[in-house]
């Protein structure tokens, strides 16, 4: 199992050496010990591995994640898991701004809270946040599900396309074309997959949790939406 | 039986034109703004107002036809481990599957590969076509991250992270619905048919310092082996292209006011940012301020059309061009062979710029397989080979006259303006003068 010390080693070593992997390697848990904050560690990763992250990560980490597993044991800076195809990111801490930007698929799960753009753009990716998100949270967003425990800050969804919302806690405000939808029991089992997923699964009833979503009026242009934008 | 007073002669207004009265009666009854393709159409400072001083007694030209002239460039050796190597300084600009056929992909691939030069992906991701096609393809980084993928930005020769283009600078794009196939949206994970509104800026980053860390993040991925570009529309070019090359990028690209677009508001492509021949030599500026300058190119694009435009560029001090309408015209876009369908469309050929209606009889800016069709991506390719082929040997010619043994030893000495407003934005001598505006006579 190695051990990487970004005290002693550069992050080009750090990355060359994951980047090097073959899909067949028994070096398949790493750990990364004294992060300090550095930038893109554990970036561009194909690989089914598991990384742990031991301290705060900068920005983009585990960035355009492919199949690995990578735990940041702190916080992560912006745009943790950005375009993240598949794979698992964990943060046991809180996460900047645009955690999850444009991801497409697998999970980004946030033990705290995450900052403003939350999901932005988000392609397929689940993002569950245990704690509260920041404004402009999945501005653009076009699929998967945003799952958040705690609240959510202000113009939530703004110029949302089809990604999900369920937030369990208060929503300051609601943006362009997001509205509120009505709860189904496919909808309650879609979030119980996503908390189960999560490892929530009996500790968080899905029926605390509102849906949020594309109202869809404003997917066609039209003079009489000219105040909406 | 009296006489009728004369009456004055109707006389139209220079303000209120017809097309400015029939945009207005467009307007009313519609209730949005004219969204077009292509670029700026309105008359502008041009390269067209530069002319070259060709080799007399003071300087010594080069024989046509027998002494070498080179055109071959690097792009990107300032960090790549991977530089570009082209054989020619004319590229091929980003220009997206969606707003353009498969087939027109294919055929810029297969164009630009027969001319040893690079074209370039666009909003929607790489497709099979122009990857399989290209010989070298530099994948365009969009705020959209539309069919953005690690794979591809690994399959890619150069990564260029587009902040804004010339027809458009600050604005996101605009695919209407009626373009939005199943392909198309399945690659930009949107539903089927609806208006598909490309951001403005990028998700994950907000300023110059951002960037620095966004470019480390894409050099960390694709393990420094990629050159990176940073593209922005002409607008500010002295700070942003300081910014840019201060925030790590290994080619700076500029794109003018004439460069085009696949759809945006008229009133956008027209009134917004500078024109390509002003953008220029602030760019060089402020690369050459750095120390920077030729270490970190220059890709200068935005209504480039001939070999004189490419050695003009050069002179004023860029590493390369970017070809993207003239590109379209050669594979074969608002030909006067269509011109009966052209009419039907309401316009004529040579001023169709409805591309995102997506009924292009071109069979290039469109996704109806009947009418893309059309274009046969082999002939198209070729045609785009000859059309670079051509602005090459005409840029040689020049730089031949000039007396210089390669494209790249063309100068501002070279030039001279045609008017005031040239000389002072290409900061070059009034024809016959020694006076540039705003600097002290020699």
């Amino acid at each position: 199992m190695p051990t990487v010390d970004l005290r002693a080693e550069p992050l080009r070593a750090l990355n060359r050496a994951l980047h090097a992997l073959r899909p067949d390697t028994n070096e398949t848990r790493w750990t990364v010990v004294n992060p300090d904050g550095r930038h893109a560690i554990a970036a561009g990763l194909d690989a089914p591995i598991h990384v742990e992250i031991e301290g705060n990560a900068g920005y983009y980490c585990a960035g355009m994640n492919k199949r690995a597993s990578v735990v940041i044991g702190g916080n992560a800076g912006v745009g943790v898991a950005e375009n993240m195809m598949s794979g698992f990111v964990h943060v046991r801490g809180d996460a900047s701004q645009a955690a999850g930007a444009t991801a497409q698929g697998g999970l980004l799960l946030i033990d705290g809270n995450a900052g403003a753009r939350c999901g932005i753009s988000m392609k397929g990716v689940d993002i569950l946040v245990k704690g509260s998100i920041g404004h402009m949270s999945a501005f653009m967003a076009q699929a998967g599900t945003l799952t958040v425990l705690g609240d959510a800050g202000e113009a939530l969804g703004d110029s949302l396309y089809e990604a999900r919302l369920y937030v369990r806690g208060a929503v300051t405000s609601l943006g362009a074309d997001c509205v509120e939808k009505p709860m189904a029991d496919a909808h309650r089992e879609q979030l119980f997959a996503k908390l189960k997923a999560a490892g929530l699964a009996g500790e968080v009833d899905p029926g605390e949790f509102r849906r949020y979503g594309s109202a869809r009026s404003l997917y066609h242009f039209h003079v009489d939406n000219a105040g909406a934008y | 039986m009296a006489e009728t007073p004369p009456r004055t002669a109707p006389r139209t207004s220079a303000t209120f034109t017809p097309e400015v009265m029939a945009e207005i009666r467009r307007a009313a009854a519609t209730g949005i703004y004219d969204i077009r393709g292509a670029g700026a159409k309105r008359a502008l400072p041009h390269l067209d107002d530069l002319l070259f001083l060709g080799a007399s007694i003071s300087r010594y030209p080069l024989e046509g036809y027998r002494e070498r002239c080179g055109t071959e460039v690097v792009l990107g050796d300032r960090f790549a481990s991977k530089p570009i190597r082209l054989k020619t300084p004319v590229t091929i600009a980003g220009m997206s599957f969606g707003s353009l056929s498969a087939n027109a992909k294919e055929a810029l691939g297969r164009g630009a590969s027969l001319a040893g030069t690079s074209t370039t992906t666009g909003d929607g991701g790489m497709t099979p076509e122009e990857r399989g096609h290209s010989q070298t393809l530099v994948y365009q980084y969009l705020p959209s991250r539309y069919g953005m993928n690690p794979d591809d930005l690994r399959r890619a020769d150069a990564i260029e992270v587009v902040i804004g283009q010339g027809a458009k600078p600050g604005g996101g794009g605009m695919l209407l619905g009626q373009k939005i196939t199943e392909r198309v949206a399945g690659m930009r994970c949107l539903p089927p048919g609806i208006d598909q509104r490309s951001a403005c800026r990028h998700p994950d980053w907000t300023g110059p310092d951002d960037l620095a860390i966004k470019l480390e993040e894409l050099r960390e991925i694709t393990d420094w082996e990629k050159p990176i570009y940073v593209k922005v529309g002409a607008s500010r070019p002295y700070y942003d292209t300081a910014l840019a090359a201060k925030s790590g990028a290994d080619v700076v690209v500029l794109d003018g006011m004439q460069g085009g677009t696949a759809a945006t508001q008229d009133v956008f492509i027209e009134h917004v940012g500078i024109p390509t021949l002003a953008a220029i030599r602030p760019a060089v500026q402020a690369l050459q301020d750095l120390g920077l300058h030729r270490k970190v190119q220059l890709v200068v694009s935005g209504g480039i059309r001939s070999g004189a435009d490419v050695a003009k560029v050069l002179a004023l001090g860029a590493d390369a061009v970017a070809i993207g309408t003239a590109a379209l015209i050669a594979l074969g876009d608002n030909d006067p062979r269509w011109e009966a369908e052209y009419a039907a469309l309401g316009t004529t050929a040579g001023a169709y710029d409805d591309w995102h209606e997506g009924k292009d009889p071109a069979g290039i800016t469109t996704q109806d397989p009947e009418l893309a069709r059309r274009l046969d991506p082999v002939l198209g390719g070729r045609r785009l080979a000859n059309f670079l082929a051509v602005m090459t040997l005409e840029a040689q010619t020049i730089a031949r006259a000039c007396g210089k043994s390669h494209l790249h030893n063309l100068e501002p000495e070279d030039l001279v303006a045609l008017t005031i407003e040239a000389a002072a934005m290409a900061q070059v001598p009034l024809a016959g003068t020694d006076w540039i505006p705003g600097k002290a006579g020699l």
